[in-house]
């Protein structure tokens, strides 16, 4: 009998329930809204498609990697090996679906370490003032001068078998300056904005107010810095496996590369050493992608530029064209008759 | 004044960090495979050598590290950089010497040109903004992710080994000694064509991106704007005042990119097999030639500290404010 009680009672008490709910909802739309336009989408589309071939590769493989066939040597695309098969009888597809995951993982862990390490530095040496923001960006700019590719060689010719999360390190500690220097100046200009003084004057902690005040207006930078890492250590761990530094057990695209080249694929054997190289250019593309949409998010300018002018030529004004224009024909009488062709609206 | 001042000493701060880190570089080495070389030809290598030796990679256990270090500087101010073990012993200052004018020829013209041209092309993109020109923008973030060492096999199959065009590796012609003729000039032209075009293409990317995005950022400057509406010519507005300011930013980057070229030409010698430094550090890899690898790290960190003074300058004769900082 007493039923419909509870519920009366319930809705009101569910409802700011739901609305906070909506709002946690658009909070999280909004971080994520430097991806929300085409292009980001497109390349997180791709990167998503290498993620699912990197986790479920076991599954998708249609031989192992290292799978041995000897009657099928040097075999060019076939139903059978839809990418062809390797001067051992190997499997490219499924080499290049095992390889995947070594490129991702290093590539992500590099690429998170390296962000780890520049929002550490690039927000502390934009936070703080006089010599030690001096020093932490003495530090960074050494770090960008010094020749990653180089000492990586160096240093991974030390060790007879590097780890992955060694090779990760060092693409990270080679790698995270540009981004520790972005984060420093874009820090430096939001530390005197009044919202940063505010909190300051209210007495927020140093921690609250790089946390909760500052880093929201970083997110898209560090994202950028992020992917920029990403793209830079999936180049240099390809790289170092086609020089044949890293050992041939992590297997990867460069490391397919290495054995075509090493076994003589060039310039015959095309399904050997074509296939990997563009999986390296796709993924490098994919990223660049979401770096793409996040600067079209960071900069409007960049987003409608293209729309802006394509829209001053429908009107019949060409923006690099000589200075004034005089409209042919006004078709209204109250547009005015002599425009800017560089006027913005 | 404050500002050149403030530049030097952060070139001299870098340059000790390189050295110093290039210092303690062997001395992280796991095991010692100097020494045992050392044992291994103990009479064929002058004792000087062997004294030299043992103050670059830390040998001598009877002295301090900071005894080691002073030595170590006093050693690379006499220019004496140890002697390289897979070279037959030659001092590797003088092997350095005869690699680095390839790598500073091939990679000097491909980093110049690529810069200039993409630049270039960056800055007509950004004016003619939303026209058919904006597709060029894929396909240059295209050649941009592609890996250079895949990108040159693939050029080396296609011009060298199907059409024959180009010679596939080395400098020059096997058998033809260097010297200042018309003859040998052609073959360098011939050999080297390849591997810059594909430096070329692989770097043009990121400036014509670069410069198209600061491009459209600032013609949407007033002044800009001020500049179109006293009826200057369209090329005038575009070259000095869009292109030049947009083109600072592209300077700055130039300089930074340089690490980042040295690399990319390493893997680029090693797929043309081309006789510059980025070849030889990787030929002292495999050798394990320690001393070879370490005055190489050294070089080339200079190298690129080097170019990023000469941009500094340009910058600053490019950008009065700069200049006026120091006032």
């Amino acid at each position: 009998m007493t039923f419909p009680n509870p519920v009366a009672t319930a809705v009101p008490a569910l409802l700011p329930g739901r609305t906070r709910q909506r709002t946690a909802l658009s909070r999280l739309g909004q971080t994520f809204a430097m991806f929300r336009n085409g292009k980001s989408l497109a390349g997180l589309s791709i990167l998503g498609v290498f993620v699912l071939i990197a986790i479920f590769g076991d599954w998708i493989a249609p031989y192992g990697p290292l799978e041995k066939d000897f009657t099928a040597l040097r075999q060019p695309p076939s139903w059978v090996h839809w990418l062809g098969t390797t001067h051992m009888g190997e499997d490219v597809l499924s080499q290049i679906i095992y390889g995947t995951r070594g490129v991702l993982v290093v590539g992500f862990t590099a690429g998170v370490i390296a962000t780890v390490i520049a929002v550490a530095i690039g927000v502390t040496a934009g936070y703080v003032t006089g010599w030690r923001s001096e020093s932490l960006s003495a530090l960074t700019n050494v770090f960008l001068v010094i020749p990653g590719l180089p000492l990586i060689i160096i240093i991974a010719s030390q060790y007879e078998n590097p780890s992955l999360l060694l090779i990760s390190s060092v693409l990270a500690i080679t790698g995270w300056a540009w981004g520790g220097r972005v984060l420093r100046a874009q820090t430096m200009s939001l530390r005197n904005r009044d919202f940063i003084q505010a909190a300051r004057a209210n007495g927020e902690p140093l921690y609250r107010i790089i946390a909760v005040e500052m880093l929201p207006n970083l997110t898209a930078i560090i994202a950028s810095s992020f992917v920029g890492t990403v793209i830079a250590a999936v180049l240099g761990l390809t790289t170092l496996a086609f020089i044949g530094v890293i050992p041939i057990t992590n297997l990867n695209w460069g490391t397919i590369l290495f054995w075509a080249q090493q076994n003589g694929a060039f310039p015959d054997f095309w399904w050997w050493y074509v296939p990997a190289g563009l999986c390296i250019a796709l993924l490098g593309m994919a990223l660049s992608l979401i770096n793409f949409g996040i600067d079209e998010y960071v900069n409007p300018r960049l987003r409608s530029a293209g729309e802006r002018a394509r829209a001053m030529r429908k009107k019949g004004f060409v923006l690099s064209d000589t200075a004034t224009a005089v409209r042919p024909r006004p078709s209204t009488s109250t547009d005015p008759g002599v425009t800017h062709a560089g006027t913005k609206q | 004044m404050r500002f050149f001042l403030r530049r030097t000493a952060f070139y001299a701060f870098t340059a000790w960090a390189a050295i110093t880190i290039n210092f303690f570089l062997p001395r992280m080495m796991k095991g010692d495979p100097v020494s045992a070389y050392l044992q291994k030809n103990q009479g064929r290598i002058s004792p000087e050598a062997i004294d030299s030796l043992r103050t670059l990679f830390g040998l001598d256990s009877n002295k301090s590290m900071l005894e080691q270090y002073i030595d170590y500087w006093q050693l690379l101010f006499s220019g004496d950089l140890g002697r390289s073990f897979s070279k037959g012993l030659a001092p590797v200052t003088d092997v350095i010497a005869s690699a680095i004018p390839w790598t500073v020829g091939l990679v000097g013209i491909a980093t110049v040109v690529s810069f200039v041209v993409g630049t270039a092309i960056g800055a007509f993109i950004g004016w003619r903004r939303g026209s058919r020109a904006d597709g060029i923008v894929p396909v240059a973030t295209f050649f941009s992710t592609v890996p250079y060492f895949w990108m040159g096999l693939i050029a080396i199959a296609i011009f060298s080994t199907t059409l024959g065009w180009f010679p596939a590796s080395h400098a020059y012609d096997k058998g033809s000694q260097p010297s200042f003729t018309l003859e040998f000039a052609g073959q360098v032209i011939q050999h080297g064509f390849l591997p810059a075009l594909t430096l070329v293409i692989g770097s043009l990317g990121g400036w014509i991106l670069g410069m198209r995005n600061m491009m459209i950022t600032v013609l949407d400057e007033d002044y800009v704007t001020v500049a179109q509406a006293k009826g200057l010519r369209p090329s005038r507005v575009l070259v000095n005042y869009a292109a030049r300011n947009a083109s600072l930013p592209q300077l700055s980057s130039f300089a930074m990119s340089l690490g980042f070229i040295v690399g990319g030409t390493l893997v680029m010698e090693l797929v043309f097999s081309y006789p510059g430094a980025g070849k030889l550090l990787l030929d002292a890899t495999t050798a394990k030639d320690y001393p070879l690898m370490q005055g190489l790290f050294l070089v080339i960190t200079l190298a690129v500290l080097v170019a990023n003074i000469l941009a500094d300058v340009a910058y600053a004769i490019l950008d009065p404010r700069t200049r006026q900082m120091e006032a």
